[in-house]
């Protein structure tokens, strides 16, 4: 029963796997900041390319011609995208005059009256997973919808599945942005003996508004570059449309065509679209990226 | 102007908590009443209930009887029509962020649908010249946002607010809790002014605040009415033993 | 109405604007009415109009339903296991389109997810602070991009890439495995799953990064101060909180490249086959809709394709319903963005 072997044994043996152990862990520790660090990188590189090529590609495309002239017959130098831009806008006030309305009044209701109830909950939960659905299901549902029954492509068909694919985006966002609404500022209208309808529209609509409109656009600059929906819906376009009934061209669907096309000048033209699509979606997303970090509210306790 | 409040068996509840029980209780026409308490006693429900701001939460009901003047609110009126007869001021200022001080003031009736452009500038002066805010803020009635205010003045335009709807009752629930003693004073001074006017009900854990302000003082204690007697009587012989333990600073 | 009224005092001088204009609002304000009509209905129509949300999603079901009526009696069940898809004859069947749908996205989320954790790591617990911002705001934009200008990046400088370069590269190096056997074309399966890597990148890391942020300091200092090391701080006290939430990040990324259309459309190469080989042109559910929907000739065509968007429907449906869940499960309390 000696106590040799026992005594030295603990004093000694489990220091020296420890350091191996504590230089292991370090190893690890690096490996790992590093392999986040080049994660990081590997992750912004196609962005910084992607962006690469659309200025250098679109930048020396664009010109006045771009913005005033509809397409060129097939080997015809010039030409520009002003009939699909002009489209596009025409399909997005569409969209937005029926999404916009429907997704701010379905927010209102998720905040103002469905919290905390079981159908507030499933609608939220709804609005969640139709942001989901892939646009090219949005497209053909619609196509069997209204297509199909007028046995033409029209813009208007367009504006409805662009409208669908706002609505679960608006919705959240004036949710979100009326939860930020203080309480109290409630209180004191209907305190004032104010109706409820009033206390909503007036003040907490109104209070929440800086929110609630960036965040429809940022729900517009989402959809403006939708294609998929807009193929069995709008259909495009070779010339000048402003008819809501008859098929319309549109930006995205323009570079689409264009760039599965196997003739450079409308890959050129394709570029140009692009560029001039990004700078509307980036305008759109910084200027929502600012007010969001100025705050939404100005006061407020 | 103002009238009467009657309370017979006023029971209030959150959830499951029975946080107002069996109140009866008077409160006298044009004279300022206020009430003390610990905290979470049911004062500030028992006010919220006096003009149904109590069943803006879901999960809050109350039953019993309050008539203000002859009207029984909970059956014979509206909570909008109930809130419209009452004013009330917060714990902390909640001025509109958006709008400009003499929107804040007009806000109830504006809001309400009052649109003849005379009376309103009358009545944003006369409101502010009573809550004694006219002089600091006449020159940018229109100009400066509410929020812009400082505390004081903006719990003082809250009041102008209140008293911009010309109520026939004005409630306060702690109306100088989030303020300094400058301020505080300022709305002590106001409220005495104003009780011949309104009927005031005022909530407070200050006790020396409720024997400047009021004429009759109730303690409340876990909801329920301890005591209801003029100020002299509660500060100074309390029938109820709770009541001295508390104004002599015993618990609470 | 009201009870006894005693004259105003005159000692107060504010009284003097007071004792004319009360009768003007005070009988105003009592002759406007409960306001209970107007109440009612604004609250039905806010109803309404959340409503239509539940209505959109019933209503798309049941328009696929209705449409795919045909195909669903002709073909059953078998329609997602037969390999034929030939017009012509009228003979259709989903597996190849399943295949490559399946094949790209699980091979994009085997290729964005451990970047994406990388990223979210580092932006949360590595980055230095004034960098924190540019990045994420980089990363938004990243998402913001629109899938059709993806897709013209890929084939206009992807594609060349894999046919040149990347593609002769894994050919020699990996081609024993024969995943990379056949002829390099540059687009196909590889290439699809590339660019949905990229696009679905973004959505998984900002979505992981909020779920990690979520995580209470408490629960990293008290792994910090049982002497760990930063990454095990970031395993143990990060990682192991949040993963039923990262699990969900990585869902719905998954249901992003399930529907993605446009850029897959582009690149993939169109060709219904099922091949082991990565380079081999594919198709998926989602391209397909998009490549012959407008020249679908013939009633059971049309039917087979709006049933092939049916389960597309069905399949993003339950993909985003859990990943929902389990994202709502860790975020609780705190508001989720908007995605």
């Amino acid at each position: 029963m000696s106590t040799k072997p026992i005594e030295i044994q603990p004093l000694g043996e489990p220091r020296k796997p420890s350091r191996v152990n504590v230089a292991r862990r370090r190893a690890a520790d690096h490996l790992v900041s590093g392999l986040a660090i080049l994660a990081t990188l590997v992750v912004l590189a196609p962005l910084v390319a992607i962006l690469f090529y659309l200025v250098y590609k679109g930048a020396s495309s664009l010109n006045v011609a771009f913005f005033t002239r509809i397409p060129a017959p097939v080997g015809e130098e010039g030409g520009g995208m002003a009939n699909a831009i002009a489209g596009s806008g025409i399909i997005l006030v569409l969209a937005s005059l029926m999404g916009i309305p429907i997704g701010i009044a379905a927010g209102v209701y998720l905040s103002e009256f469905g919290n905390g109830r079981f159908l507030g909950n499933a609608i939220r939960f709804t609005a969640d997973v139709l942001n989901g659905v892939p646009s090219i299901v949005m497209g053909i549902a619609i196509y069997s919808l209204v297509v199909k029954p007028q046995h033409h492509y029209s813009a208007f068909a367009g504006g409805i599945a662009l409208a669908i694919m706002m609505i679960p985006t608006v919705t959240r966002t004036t949710e979100e942005m009326l939860a930020t609404v203080p309480h109290a500022i409630r209180e004191a209208a209907l305190g004032l003996g104010v109706p409820k309808w009033r206390t909503a529209v007036s003040i907490s609509l109104r209070t929440a508004s800086p929110g609630i409109i960036t965040g429809c656009m940022l729900a517009f600059a989402r959809v403006a570059g939708e294609t998929a929906p807009l193929l069995f819906t709008a259909f495009g376009n070779q010339f000048w449309s402003f008819k809501l009934n008859e098929p319309i061209a549109a930006l995205p669907l323009q570079i689409f065509v264009y760039a599965i096309s196997p003739y450079d000048e409308w890959h050129r033209l394709a570029w140009a679209g692009a560029l001039v699509l990004i700078a509307l979606i980036m305008v759109s997303v910084t200027l929502v990226r600012i007010f969001a970090n100025r705050g939404m509210l100005k006061g407020g306790s | 102007m103002g009238v009467g409040i009657l309370v017979e068996d006023l029971n209030a509840w959150y959830g499951s908590t029975h946080t107002l029980q069996d109140i009866n209780l008077h409160i006298p026409a044009n004279h300022a009443t206020a009430l003390i308490g610990p905290s979470g006693c049911g004062k500030s429900t028992f006010v919220r209930c006096l003009n149904r701001m109590h069943e803006t939460n879901p999960i809050a009901r109350a039953t019993g009887v309050v008539k203000m003047g002859d009207v029984d609110i909970y059956r014979e009126a509206s909570p909008v029509e109930i809130r419209r007869r009452v004013g009330m001021v917060f714990q902390r200022p909640n001025p509109f962020p958006t709008m400009s001080i003499y929107d804040n003031v007009i806000s109830g009736l504006k809001l309400n649908g009052f649109r003849n452009r005379r009376v309103l500038d009358e009545t944003v002066e006369r409101s502010l010249r009573q809550a004694a805010l006219w002089e600091e803020v006449k020159d940018d009635l229109k100009k400066k946002s509410g929020a812009s205010l400082s505390g004081g003045q903006q719990q003082r335009m809250c009041i102008a607010r209140a008293l911009a709807v010309d109520p026939e009752v004005l409630l306060m629930d702690e109306p100088a809790s989030a303020l300094d003693p400058v301020s505080t004073s300022k709305i002590e001074d106001l409220i005495f002014q104003l009780k011949s006017q309104y009927t005031i009900v005022i909530v407070t854990h200050n006790m020396q605040q409720a024997a400047r302000v009021a004429e009759n003082t109730g303690f409340f204690l876990n909801g329920k009415l301890v005591e209801f007697d003029s100020t002299h009587k509660i500060f100074t012989n309390p029938r109820d033993k709770r009541t001295e333990d508390y104004i002599t600073g015993r618990f609470g | 109405m009201r009870a006894v009224r005693p004259a105003p005092s005159s000692a107060e001088q504010s009284t003097s604007l007071a004792a004319e204009s009360p009768s003007v609002v005070r009988n105003f304000l009592n002759s406007r009415g409960s306001g209970r009509l107007a109440d009612a209905s604004f609250a039905t129509l806010m109803l309404i109009c959340a409503s239509t949300i539940f209505l959109i999603v019933l209503f798309i079901f049941w328009i696929l339903i209705h449409n795919s009526h045909l195909s669903l009696v002709a073909f059953g069940w078998k329609f997602f296991t037969r390999e034929a898809w030939d017009p012509v004859s009228g003979d259709f069947g989903a597996l190849p389109f399943i295949y490559g749908t399946l094949m790209t996205s699980l091979l994009a989320l085997a290729m964005a997810v451990p970047l994406a954790l990388g990223v979210a790591i580092f932006l949360t617990e590595l980055c230095p602070r004034p960098l924190r911002a540019p990045i994420s705001f980089l990363s938004e934009l990243l998402a913001a991009i629109p899938s059709v200008v993806y897709g013209l990046w890929a084939v206009f400088v992807l594609v060349p890439l894999m046919r040149d370069t990347i593609g002769p590269f894994l050919a020699k190096t990996l081609g024993w495995t024969g995943f990379f056997e056949g002829p390099n074309f540059g687009v196909g399966l590889l290439t699809a799953s590339i660019i949905l890597a990229i696009m679905i990148l973004p959505i998984i890391s900002s979505l992981t990064r909020d779920i990690m942020t979520a995580v209470p300091n408490s629960q990293r200092e008290a792994v910090l101060a049982l002497g760990a090391t930063r990454w095990e701080m970031i395993r143990i006290g990060v990682l192991r909180n949040s993963r039923i939430g990262i699990v969900g990040a990585v869902m719905l990324g998954l249901g992003r490249a399930l529907g993605e259309t446009m850029a897959v459309t582009m690149v993939i190469g169109n060709h219904p086959d099922i091949s082991k080989s990565l380079f081999a042109p594919g198709y998926t559910l989602a391209s397909v809709i998009a490549n012959e929907f407008s020249e679908a000739t013939g009633d059971l065509y049309y039917s087979a394709l709006i049933e092939i968007g049916l389960a597309l429907f069905l399949v993003t449906i339950v993909v985003n319903a859990i990943a929902r869940l389990m994202v709502w499960a860790v975020t609780r309390g705190a508001p989720s963005r908007v995605s």
